[in-house]
């Protein structure tokens, strides 16, 4: 199968998660849209790694996955507090530093 | 012998410390205290003056160094004085009549309750004239110059309740200001030419310097001789100086002040010797100046504006005299001496008649006064012989020494300045007799008794001084007619000044003879046209409107109008120019600076909006435009 069409679906998922990230104002599905756009990347750096034979492309998609979850870690707290103190999880609501 | 040179300047400094510090218990003695250390400083001036005459003409110069004023490296200012033969004529004529002028102000200051300060201050321009004159470099000159334009700013504002007095005052200080900027260039330049503001080396070194910065240099003393000698384009201030009292008029205009200029140009001859084109322009300033001081003394009816436009004449004769080099100096110096004499004797006499006349100055409410004052006609007469240069008295000499090497110029010039010269005696000889008729001849304009006044006369008891105020006058009467013979028997006076300011011959196209003859037709014509005018038919009490020269010369020939139009509003234009223009221009600049970048600020402050969102699309936005960007890059 071409690995061409690997990077079609990359850029769809990619897009897609760009569109989430600029629509949706829930901050868990602006979140989720981010990890998606990351993921889509790491599909792109694994099939250029295919693609040019070498390793390069799933190291990096590994660290990708490690930074992604050390995000999901501070991320979520973030929300989860943020939503403690606002009782409200729009991240249009959450313009200012201040309550 | 030459330690006594301090005492000199000491003496009357002493006396105006004594006088404005003494507080009221010197009021009643302060005019007597005052005139003592005048007359000790003339004394002083004749022991150096008869020591001076026992030596060879070569020694007869002497220095006096007092201490190193403002030692800094490169920069040596000393205080020493020069007593050479030109100082000495100074010294005398300021000691000598500047004493007479304090013993005559005993009477005439003598109900005046602030006399002590009075003194004290005459005292004070005495001691700097003498600086002035004594100095043996410029830097030591220029503070007696400063000296010189405080003392006639205090005496001429004395009596400050007039607030025309405080005016002219001002007027007086500010217009000396504008010359006195000339002197402080003019010494700024000697230093960086020469290295130091000496006399000695400054006048040795002029053979060895550019013509450019001599010529300069002398501009720059013209311009402060301008200041000082009320000379044609800053002589506005003479006239209105007349408000203070009149013993100060004939200490400017004798002994002070308006010698000072003078002396200047003189003492600096070997720099003007070397730059033509400066000598030209003092004899410009010269003859300019002495016919429009006669014209302007022709047409006023206050005796001492008259006499001030008088003054300013014969300084102009002076100036011209000095700016014709070698063959000039020494008859300068000699107009001014003899000139010295003859205007303190006519501005005391004409003290005398205001003080005779309740200190009317209106010579239409004069005539007549002959009778009533036998001592100042004869007297006032003496001085107004001598100053139209009658033959024989002190004028004619000094007068028709000027005429004659003004001829010796040569050429165009000579003819033209020849000519200005002879011109002004004219008109001389014709403000004097008229002065001369309207106060002592005709018909009395003014009443014994109130009952036989005709309207608009006043009511007058005209008297003669008393005695304190006479003798001075009787002094410098005697000096009016004799000085000008005294000083020309062999050539006495040019022999006296020929070592500190050369002499040369002038050789005039016209014969001597032949220019004497010139000077006393002139003089005579003068006269007769007076005569015409104010001797046959009575004088008019008010003045009648005149022609259009007449009303421009009363006006000063409108030199404060064009002081007005051309100074006063063109400083104003240039002055609103220049605030549009930093408001505008430099503060606009700056000011739209700041405003630039606050509205860019704000622009860009409204990018941090806080929306996480739009956040989001400016990074996806960067990073498509890199993206774009780096293809872009690839595909070139």
């Amino acid at each position: 199968m071409n690995p061409v069409y690997y990077l079609y679906l990359a850029a769809l998922l990619f897009t897609i998660g760009a569109a989430g990230v600029l629509i949706r104002r829930n901050a868990i599905v602006v979140f989720m849209c981010i990890e998606l756009m990351l993921n889509a990347c790491n599909l792109a750096f694994v099939v250029f790694s295919r693609m040019h034979g070498n390793l390069d492309g799933q190291i990096i998609a590994f660290f990708t996955m490690v930074v992604a979850a050390a995000e999901v870690v501070v991320g979520l707290a973030i929300i989860v507090s943020i939503f403690r103190t606002r009782h409200t999880a729009s991240v249009d609501d959450a313009s200012l530093m201040k309550l | 012998m030459e330690n006594l040179i301090a005492l000199l300047v000491a003496a009357p400094l002493v006396g105006a410390a004594l006088l404005l510090c003494g507080g009221k218990r010197l009021d009643r003695t302060g005019a007597w205290i005052g005139s003592l250390f005048a007359v000790a400083s003339f004394a002083v001036a004749a022991v150096l003056f008869a020591d001076m005459l026992g030596k060879s003409a070569e020694d007869r110069a002497v220095h006096q160094h007092l201490f190193s004023w403002i030692p800094v490296g490169g920069f040596q200012a000393d205080v020493g004085f020069q007593l050479d033969q030109l100082s000495m004529t100074f010294v005398l004529l300021i000691t000598g009549v500047g004493s007479l002028i304090h013993i005559y102000s005993i009477g005439y200051m003598e109900h005046d309750e602030r006399r002590r300060r009075f003194f004290g201050y005459l005292n004070l321009f005495l001691a700097a004239m003498l600086l002035l004159v004594l100095a043996d470099n410029y830097l030591l000159l220029y503070v007696g110059w400063e000296g010189v334009g405080l003392a006639s700013y205090l005496l001429i504002g004395f009596w400050q309740h007039k607030p025309s007095a405080a005016t002219a005052a001002k007027k007086a200080f500010l217009v000396n200001r504008v010359g006195d900027v000339g002197l402080s260039i003019a010494i700024m330049l000697m230093f960086t030419t020469f290295g130091t503001f000496a006399f000695g080396p400054v006048l040795a070194a002029t053979g060895d310097t550019s013509e450019g910065k001599l010529t300069a240099i002398g501009l720059m003393l013209l311009l402060a001789a301008c200041g000082k000698s009320a000379q044609v384009p800053l002589q506005s201030w003479l006239g209105d100086a007349m408000e203070g009292p009149t013993p100060v008029s004939a200490l400017i205009h004798a002994a002070t002040m308006v010698t000072a200029g003078v002396y200047l140009i003189t003492r600096s001859g070997a720099i003007f010797n070397a730059a033509p084109d400066a000598q030209t322009a003092v004899v410009a300033v010269g003859a300019v100046t002495l016919l429009f001081g006669a014209i302007v003394g022709c047409a006023k009816d206050d005796i001492k504006k008259a006499l001030a436009g008088s003054t300013m004449s014969q300084i102009g004769y002076m100036i011209l005299a000095a700016g014709l080099g070698p063959i000039g100096y020494a008859f300068a110096i000699m107009h001014l001496v003899t000139h010295g004499f003859f205007k303190a004797g006519l501005f005391l006499g004409a003290g005398s008649v205001m003080h005779g006349m309740n200190d009317e100055v209106d010579m239409r409410h004069y005539g007549g006064l002959r009778k009533y004052m036998p001592v100042t006609f004869v007297t006032f007469g003496l001085g107004y012989l001598a100053i139209i240069g009658f033959p024989g008295l002190s004028g004619f000499f000094s007068k028709d020494k000027i005429i004659e090497a003004a001829f010796a110029k040569g050429g165009t010039e000579g003819w033209i300045l020849g000519g200005a010269a002879l011109l002004g005696a004219a008109i001389t000889a014709f403000y004097m007799t008229r002065v001369m008729l309207m106060t002592f001849f005709g018909e009395k304009r003014w009443a014994e008794t109130p009952g036989a006044a005709a309207p608009g006369q006043q009511v007058q008891h005209p008297h003669e001084s008393p005695k304190v105020m006479t003798i001075p006058m009787i002094v410098l009467a005697v000096g009016s007619v004799f000085a000008g013979a005294l000083f020309s028997v062999n050539e006495a006076f040019v022999t006296w000044l020929e070592p500190v300011t050369s002499f040369a011959h002038g050789h005039s196209p016209l014969s001597a003879t032949a220019i004497t003859a010139s000077t006393i037709v002139v003089l005579l014509i003068g006269v007769g046209l007076a005569w015409q005018m104010y001797g046959r038919k009575p004088v008019p009490a008010v003045a009648p409107r005149g022609s259009l020269l007449t009303r421009a010369a009363r006006r000063d020939l409108l030199q404060d109008d064009f002081n007005h139009i051309v100074l006063v509003r063109g400083g104003e234009h240039l002055t609103r120019t220049l605030v549009y223009l930093d408001h505008s221009v430099v503060d606009g600049a700056v000011n739209g600076t700041a405003a630039s970048m606050g509205g860019l600020s704000g622009r860009l402050r409204q990018l941090q909006s806080g929306f996480v969102r739009s956040y989001a699309v400016q990074m996806l936005g960067g990073a498509a435009v890199l993206v774009a960007a780096t293809l872009l890059m690839r595909g070139v």
